[in-house]
């Protein structure tokens, strides 16, 4: 799939945004006046940010307030109006927390709960398609949850249980990349059931229906920089995961605890380039790619 | 809302496309483009379509595939591929916005234009490539079945078909109702063992494809071969001469 920029910001910023959300909401920390104004300002812009750059890969964005109306039935509309109700209800919450030195804390648990969903329905938006089998698994729920509170616990400074979901992070990471490696071929859909041919004998792709390139191909045969995936796997894996973990073993103090995120989010952006560059969509077989 | 009709209609129109008679001449690309580009909804854009990386939308492509059997020369397929009007359509299910949709009365996937945001999720769900976003109206095009056609009084009756049927010069591709077991296209899937795409994936396809014939055998063609045959395995006199002389060099 063709990793857009602006998806990829949306995913890592808006994961990290609820994923700290989910945290105040709980009240850890318990934050008041100024030092929660500062807390609750670096997730709605993270979280509102992320959303707002979701939209720069849209062909016409200014109709955007229909995509809140199908929730029954899509993911991507459930994500909108979770993200949206989310942001209200932590809003108020966090006015109560900085003007009026009060945490309306039924408040804040509701806008945690919010905040995981709409986590989970991003996530659901990409393991709900069968087009695509390396996403098509539980794992990638799980992956994209434990990143999101990994990495909004460590913006919310929650460093023991940071360190706890860095480590489930860094396992299902782990489990997905090596599982997803073979998923397509395990599903058994390959260019004979595409054609419906492969009864007959070996089915080859022999001449593509054009000679120059279209959408198809652009957005969902998207091979450029796959032969780099295993470098940028290991460089992905040791910012998101080891270095944050290292770092705070050393030390948790502040300064260490925002180098750890630095790392953690920079391995966040390779991870999610990677999550794109690497899933193999079925329309390829008909042009005899992967 | 973008979920599928709950009751499913008697009628399932779609087409049925012949891979044993299709040449494989592009004729209903290009005549299903330009219907398409002038009636319902956005003209279907290309891009940079002189210069140097031309590229464009297109609902209807085809495809040539080489098929090698365990035995005897190998066949080369051409496979036109469109929408193929899914009875459990993923693509419908997944539009955020409600434009992608399924008619409850003939089981057409269409999209509204005026809905779109041009997400492009619903391209991403479909296994079958049907879906192109237009990059100048930044819209979902995919094939209507020449909805503006089928029901269209304005026009002749033997033009109520969709172009590219219409257009087809071998006779590849059939319109129909394929929920109508009588009809004359569900009988054709009947008779020629029609097929899904991808059935793992479990969209039940409205299209079928019908896979070509068995080719004949060309050993008991031809029968003036025994009348062609040398009539003497070894040769005599000079070109026996020459051929002795030229094994031992």
């Amino acid at each position: 799939m063709h990793p857009a920029g602006s998806v990829i910001l949306f995913t890592v910023a808006s994961g990290l945004g609820f994923g700290m959300l989910t945290w105040l909401g709980l009240g850890l920390p318990d934050a008041r006046g100024w030092v929660a104004f500062f807390n609750y300002a670096l997730a709605f812009a993270l979280a509102g940010g992320g959303l707002l750059a979701s939209t720069f890969h849209l062909g016409n964005p200014q109709r955007f307030l229909k995509a809140f109306s199908q929730w029954r039935s899509s993911w991507l509309s459930r994500e909108g109006c979770l993200a949206v109700a989310c942001l209200l209800v932590m809003g108020v919450f966090a006015l109560g927390a900085v003007f009026y030195d009060a945490a309306w804390q039924p408040l804040g648990y509701v806008g945690a709960a919010l905040s995981v969903l709409t986590v989970f329905a991003t996530s659901m938006i990409y393991a709900q398609l069968k087009t695509v089998p390396r996403w098509n698994h539980w794992s990638t729920p799980v992956l994209f949850l434990a990143l999101s509170l990994g990495g909004g616990g460590l913006l919310a400074g929650q460093v023991g249980p940071a360190i706890g979901l860095l480590f489930l992070a860094g396992a299902m990471q782990l489990f997905a990349w090596l599982s997803g490696d073979g998923r397509f071929q395990e599903r058994g859909t390959d260019i004979g059931t595409a054609t419906g041919l492969g009864v007959r004998g070996i089915v080859r792709a022999f001449e593509p229906p054009h000679t120059g390139n279209n959408y198809l191909l652009k957005e969902m045969v998207h091979q450029v920089g796959r032969k780099h995936a295993v470098k940028l796997r290991m460089m992905a894996f040791a910012l998101m995961i080891v270095a944050p973990l290292v770092l705070l073993m050393i030390s948790s103090s502040v300064l260490m605890i925002c180098l750890a995120v630095s790392c953690h989010a920079l391995g966040t952006f390779a991870q999610r380039w990677l999550f794109f560059a690497e899933a193999e969509h079925v329309v390829g077989l008909y042009y005899g790619k992967r | 809302m973008t979920t599928l009709p709950t009751t499913t209609s008697a009628k399932k129109l779609g087409l049925v496309i012949d891979l044993d008679t299709c040449v494989g001449c592009h004729a209903c690309v290009v005549s299903c483009k330009g219907w398409n580009t002038e009636n319902y909804g956005a003209p279907l854009s290309d891009q940079d379509p002189y210069g140097s990386d031309p590229s464009g939308t297109f609902l209807n492509r085809v495809h040539s595939y080489e098929v090698q059997p365990e035995t005897g020369p190998a066949q080369l397929i051409h496979f036109p591929k469109s929408c193929l009007h899914c009875e459990d359509a993923p693509c419908v299910t997944v539009c955020p916005t409600g434009a992608s949709y399924k008619r409850a009365e003939d089981g057409i996937v269409l999209v509204n234009e005026d809905a779109c945001i041009g997400c492009g999720l619903c391209a991403w769900a479909c296994p079958y490539g049907a879906r192109e976003m237009d990059q100048a109206a930044g819209v979902m095009k995919k094939c209507t079945l020449c909805v503006d056609r089928i029901y269209n009084e304005n026009l002749p009756e033997e033009d109520r078909v969709p172009s590219c049927v219409r257009t087809c010069p071998s006779g590849a591709r059939h319109f129909g109702d394929l929920g109508d077991e009588t009809s004359e296209v569900s009988q054709l899937v009947a008779s020629r063992g029609g097929m899904d795409l991808m059935p793992e994936l479990g969209t039940k396809p409205v299209n079928k494809y019908l896979p070509p014939r068995p080719k004949d055998v060309p050993a008991d063609l031809d029968i003036l071969a025994p009348y062609l045959e040398p009539v003497s395995g070894t040769q005599k006199g000079f070109l026996g001469w020459l051929d002795k002389a030229l094994e031992k060099l």
